[in-house]
């Protein structure tokens, strides 16, 4: 007699609903991650997460726990709002590079500055994703997307943005750090930095950002393999995977 | 409702007690003249009651945290001037289609543009007619005096609870730097019930805030439920005070601080022979029209008096709907004197006379 014993499930703290998400999408790997994180840190009562616009906008309708759907860019203050009141519950945002690294810099910039005791959970593919592969501060040079349809050049568009270098230099950011989602120990180191980020927040120390390399097949017009080949020979060059800032609670 | 001693407050500091008194204990702002007294006041008095107060790195900002903090269940307020309200227009929308509860106070200046800061009532279509995008309303609180500052602040929290809607308290530049005697009411703020705020799930399934609704029915059928609430509001909270009208040929319309010069302007008249009446509309929407039709039953001539290029007067010829000349006076960048209000007065007399 063989017995059968379950070692994979899905966290209680995901709907149990197919994802929208484009086939090799590393959105859903994400999700699930905060998903399980929050589930083992025993959080999904006192939980709310704050939503986005973009190919995240859906996050409420995945999470099974209390959340927010904000307008574009606004989630890190909405989330500042939420905490205020609420300075015990996990208030974390789940923001992709145009939400984040372009209409709503000023909101992420300043929840840092604030050491506002929030996370930011910001997916960055190089483009906006939900809107049709449109250039975004976070595209590479030389990157085709609907909008820089000659490649990003500087002259016409200026340079990648690197969110979690600018972020670190702030005394309010105690956790930043950016991990990448090609390969099964890479989705383990992610799942590390994204507890470490909320237990930051839980311990009151600061503010905290996890940067999730995400691949985009559909808007890069790659296989999924081949987007992660992508995102681990061409992305990590100009975003350098590892954990810039480490609060000493949570090392 | 237990009363303070008379004292004296100026305006915007009278509205941020009225809204620690009113319940409420967050406070999103960004300085602007001439409102800065309100964040100076409440960033100071917040913390004494075990509220929160955040300076906000701009009006956009300060609008979304207002979001957040309605959205966790709390009694929470904004308050900015002219071109700060233009910056929240965005929030204000989300605001209202999530249908939460929040005050929003304008002290406002002159406009268009950077415009001046001396007071201006140039922002009304901004409020009464939807700043932001698409079909939603705001319940918006006219006062005349700083002591109704105080009385409208307490209110604009009731209201916003009870409809679950953003609420504004429409002042001017005038009226926030002026300082008056007043009387601070002990007010007991009834905590209502939030089954529907995101404050972890503890116990209950989870709860969710947002605006989106792709499918074009469920989008139709939330504007039918939002119109449905502001119907109710239309039924239920119209406010309006008349003075002198019973027998009023000539009818002056004026709220805000106006509204005081007018009453001025019309004793006046009264005492020179002229048989002139005020109506003052309180809630600038919804709009008082029924009860200014009714006062403008023996009125042979309507005058509109704000300090704008006239922006109520278009709601005025609404209500009166081409029975009656309805004339307009306005001032820019200041608030008219009685003599102005009553010269005016005088000349349309004499023309319908």
């Amino acid at each position: 007699m063989t017995e059968t014993v379950k070692v994979y499930s899905r966290p209680k703290t995901l709907i149990d609903r197919p994802w929208h998400f484009c086939p090799g999408c590393h959105h859903g790997i994400a999700h699930r991650l905060c998903a399980e994180v929050i589930e083992e840190m025993g959080l999904q009562e006192n939980t709310v997460g704050v939503g986005s616009v973009g190919c995240g906008v859906f996050s409420y309708e995945y999470f099974n726990f209390d959340g927010i759907g904000p307008s574009h860019g606004r989630a890190p203050a909405v989330a500042t709002g939420v905490k205020r009141v609420l300075p015990d519950r996990l208030v974390f945002t789940y923001q992709g590079d145009g939400d984040l690294a372009a209409i709503g810099t000023t909101e992420m910039v300043h929840a840092a500055v604030r050491g506002e005791k929030i996370t930011i959970v910001f997916i960055n593919n190089t483009l906006y994703g939900m809107t049709g592969g449109q250039l975004a501060p976070t595209t590479l040079m030389g990157q085709v997307t609907t909008t820089s349809p000659y490649g990003r050049e500087a002259k016409q568009a200026g340079y990648p943005m690197r969110v979690c270098e600018m972020i670190s230099t702030l005394e309010g950011a105690a956790y930043v750090a950016r991990v990448a989602l090609f390969n099964p120990a890479q989705v383990a180191k992610a799942k590390k930095s994204i507890r470490r980020a909320f237990e930051t927040q839980m311990q009151g120390i600061g503010f905290s950002m996890v940067e999730i390399l995400s691949a985009c097949p559909t808007n890069w017009g790659m296989a999924p393999l081949e987007a992660c080949k992508h995102v681990e020979n061409n992305l990590t060059s100009v975003y350098p995977l590892g954990e810039f800032k480490v609060p000493e609670g949570v090392k | 409702m237990k009363n303070s001693e008379l004292l004296l407050m100026k305006g915007n500091e009278a509205i941020g007690e009225a809204a620690v008194r009113g319940g409420c204990r967050y406070f999103f702002g960004y300085p602007i003249t001439p409102q800065s007294e309100v964040l100076e006041y409440l960033a100071r008095r917040l913390p004494e009651v075990g509220g929160a107060y955040v300076q906000a790195e701009s009006e956009v900002s300060a609008i979304n945290m207002v979001f957040g903090a309605a959205a966790a269940g709390a009694r929470v307020m904004t308050a900015s001037s002219s071109p700060g309200i233009s910056l929240m227009q965005e929030g204000i929308s989300y605001i209202a289609s999530a249908q939460l509860p929040a005050v929003i106070v304008n002290i406002m200046r002159g406009s268009p543009g950077l415009g001046g800061i001396q007071p201006s009532q140039a922002d009304y279509f901004q409020s009464t007619k939807g700043g932001g995008h698409g079909d939603y309303r705001l319940l918006v609180l006219a006062p005349s005096t700083v002591q109704e500052m105080i009385d409208h602040t307490i209110l604009a929290f009731e209201l916003a609870e009870k409809y679950c809607t953003p609420v504004v308290v429409f002042a001017d530049g005038m009226m926030g730097q002026m300082m008056e005697p007043v009387v601070l009411p002990e007010v007991e703020p009834v905590p209502s019930e939030k089954p529907w705020a995101t404050t972890g799930m503890r116990g209950r399934g989870p709860n969710i805030i947002h605006t989106l609704h792709l499918p074009p029915d469920e989008l139709e059928q939330h504007c039918h439920n939002l119109f449905a609430k502001y119907h109710q509001i239309e039924a239920n909270e119209k406010r309006s005070l008349a003075y002198y009208t019973e027998d009023a040929e000539i009818l002056v319309v004026a709220y805000g601080i106006v509204s005081r010069v007018a009453r001025a302007a019309v004793e006046q008249a009264r005492e020179a022979g002229i048989k002139a009446g005020l109506f003052r509309p309180i809630t600038l929407w919804p709009f008082p029209d029924e009860a200014l039709v009714n006062v403008a039953q023996k009125a042979r001539k309507v005058l509109v008096v704000e300090v704008s290029m006239g922006q109520m007067v278009e709601d005025v010829r609404l209500s009166i709907n081409g029975r009656l000349p309805v004339e307009f006076y306005g001032r820019i960048g200041q608030v008219p004197t009685p003599g102005e209000i009553f010269n005016k007065i005088s000349q349309i007399i004499a023309e319908v006379a």
